[in-house]
């Protein structure tokens, strides 16, 4: 196949790690991924986020080569992700969404084999240790524990000491402390230089973890860029106070400066939007003193990745 | 593993290539073939059935096995058996769930080739086959079996029963979904047990029907294993020509339309 990127040499330095251009996928007449652009930053953590159904494992499994796109282009270390599959496997580290391991195999016994289809693997035992699994024992994989099989799937896709990983919803579903384990781990791999794509509709986890983020819908990507970059929008916030209910907000917003917004989100809490700075908390104050109103619990929010979302699409994250 | 790493710091530090091939190959046929190992449902099928039935119906007369002695007719059958057992029901219910539980998916994201999965799914199966024939062969010995023929003509015909019921196998594994291959697997081993010349004569059945029987690929190999070793055939071409079409129609159509997730 003939290179759509002329004059590009595959290991050329500072070339993204992945190029995905103009992707389509369909599956009968649903259209999954629909003209789907993507680049990915070498050694850099990117975060694709998007809702349930938007096409983010449809995406991602293309660039492992599980699927052929029916349109555009998709590049993997500068090489085709079906054509040189051969070549990629040993750089390239998949963890998938649910699976990939024998019903009766044990923890380790199975990332020991996965080990031992690299040439140079990390040591296993401590990774075992270092991801909790130590505790699995004998026990076969059907019966460990969801989060147990899913940091089993992390230390398969890591062990062979990829440049490279793609990992879907790696904390999905785990507790609290398992998932801090998983973004330890996902942070220390970008700092020892492995690139990390990751799919996730956290948005926590994309602000915590990401250097970049590409949030999809619908099957495009509708914005990327570094979690600040898409925050700062505008600069619009939030402020949020409790009262008591039914407060007149008419007399509040004649009080603020034009463009900003005050709604009573349920009976007793109210949130003023617009551009939050200390003059407009001291209004809000005043205007709560002159109304005999304690404002309780007021606090400031930052625009997060779940409202740059919520602009973007109109719908919640997590529907 | 002679290049390990402590998960300190640095640890993750790419480094990435594939082990030589014939490493991965034999770690993939151990992996196999301790899964099965490991499996209470394939050690039935491949270990405990086929023993049950060589002890019983030699203690026991229940089928009339012709002239001579019963173990000497029912040795050659359970070991055709023992080959269909691993080669086709095994492999194929294995396969099935593999492919349904994303393993043969993951492990195509591994650097070892589908080709090489499937030569350590074969070498799996032949480590198998050789730990049941050896327990076979002794408990036959020890109820009074003689053999007799060309080894290299068993040789031949294991060799070909368990590329015809491979095929097989692999073909149902990847085209059903891995609870029809577990009910059609089963079934299909039940059915030939009872008609494919394991344990009951081709005699008992009427002409026409038994036409059709001995063209099955249990059929040539029980009937060619007992050629041989009950006897003492030469080369059972007719039974060894049914096994290669098998071999050749089961593994075609296994290449051609499997799926691998």
């Amino acid at each position: 196949m003939r290179s759509v990127f002329p004059g590009d040499t595959p290991e050329a330095p500072g070339r993204p790690a992945v190029e995905v251009r103009g992707l389509v996928k369909r599956y009968g007449p649903k259209t999954a991924v629909d003209g789907l652009d993507l680049s990915v930053a070498r050694g850099g953590l990117t975060a694709v986020l998007g809702p349930n159904g938007a096409g983010k494992t449809t995406t991602i499994e293309t660039c492992e080569g599980y699927r052929r796109p029916d349109a555009g282009t998709v590049r993997v270390l500068g090489l085709d992700p079906v054509a040189d599959a051969a070549a990629l496997r040993p750089r390239v580290g998949v963890m998938l969404q649910s699976g990939g391991v024998y019903a009766g195999a044990r923890a380790e016994e199975m990332l020991r084999h996965v080990a031992s289809l690299h040439a140079h693997p990390l040591d296993v035992p401590s990774l075992i240790d270092r991801l909790g699994l130590g505790s699995c024992g004998r026990t076969p994989y059907r019966r460990l524990s969801g989060g147990q099989q899913q940091r089993l799937a992390l230390a398969m896709a890591v062990v062979g000491r990829p440049e490279l990983v793609f990992l879907d919803e790696p904390t999905a579903g785990l507790d609290p402390q398992a998932r801090h384990a998983t973004w330890e781990l996902v942070r220390e791999l970008r700092t020892d230089g492995v690139t990390v794509v990751l799919t996730t509709h956290y948005m926590d986890e994309a602000e915590a973890l990401a250097d970049d983020v590409a949030i999809i819908d619908s099957g495009k990507v509708i914005a990327q860029g570094s979690p600040e970059e898409l925050c700062r929008g505008g600069a619009e916030n939030t402020l949020r106070f409790s009262g008591r209910p039914g407060l007149d907000l008419g007399s509040l917003l004649k009080a603020l400066p034009a463009q900003s917004t005050a709604a009573e989100l349920t009976p007793g809490t109210y949130r003023v939007g617009g551009r939050i700075d200390p003059q407009l908390l001291a209004t809000v104050t005043t205007w709560c003193a002159q109304n005999g109103v304690m404002p309780d619990r007021i606090a400031v929010e930052r625009h997060t990745l779940e409202d740059v979302f919520l602009e973007l699409t109109g719908k919640e994250l997590r529907a | 593993m002679s290049h390990v790493t402590s998960t300190s710091d640095g640890a993750f530090t790419p480094r990435p290539g594939a082990a030589p091939l014939s490493r991965m190959i034999r770690a993939q046929a151990a992996l196999e073939t301790r899964m099965l190992l490991r499996n209470g449902e394939q050690l039935l099928l491949t270990v405990v059935i086929p023993t049950l039935l060589l002890v019983l119906f030699s203690a026991v007369d229940i089928v009339d096995t012709g002239d001579g002695e019963a173990v000497d007719f029912l040795a050659p059958g359970v070991l055709a058996l023992a080959v269909m057992s691993t080669a086709f029901t095994g492999q194929a219910i294995a396969t099935g769930f593999e492919r349904r539980y994303g393993v043969l998916k993951r492990l195509g994201a591994t650097p070892l080739p589908r080709w090489a999965l499937m030569t350590a799914k074969t070498c799996s199966v032949l480590v198998t086959e050789v730990l049941q024939i050896v327990l076979l062969t002794v408990i036959a010995f020890a109820l009074g079996w003689s053999p007799q023929g060309n080894p290299f003509a068993v040789l031949l015909l294991l060799v070909l029963g368990t590329a015809a019921f491979s095929g097989l196998g692999l073909l149902m594994a990847g085209t059903l979904k891995a609870e029809v291959t577990l009910a059609a697997a089963n079934l299909v081993f039940l059915l030939l047990l009872v008609g494919g010349g394991v344990i009951v004569p081709m005699e008992k059945f009427p002409g026409g029907v038994r036409a059709a029987l001995e063209l099955l690929p249990i059929s040539a190999l029980s009937d060619g294993l007992r050629d041989v070793l009950q006897h003492g055939a030469g080369m059972p071409w007719g039974d060894l020509g049914i096994l290669a079409v098998w071999a050749v129609l089961g593994l075609g159509a296994a290449a051609k339309f499997f799926r691998w997730e």
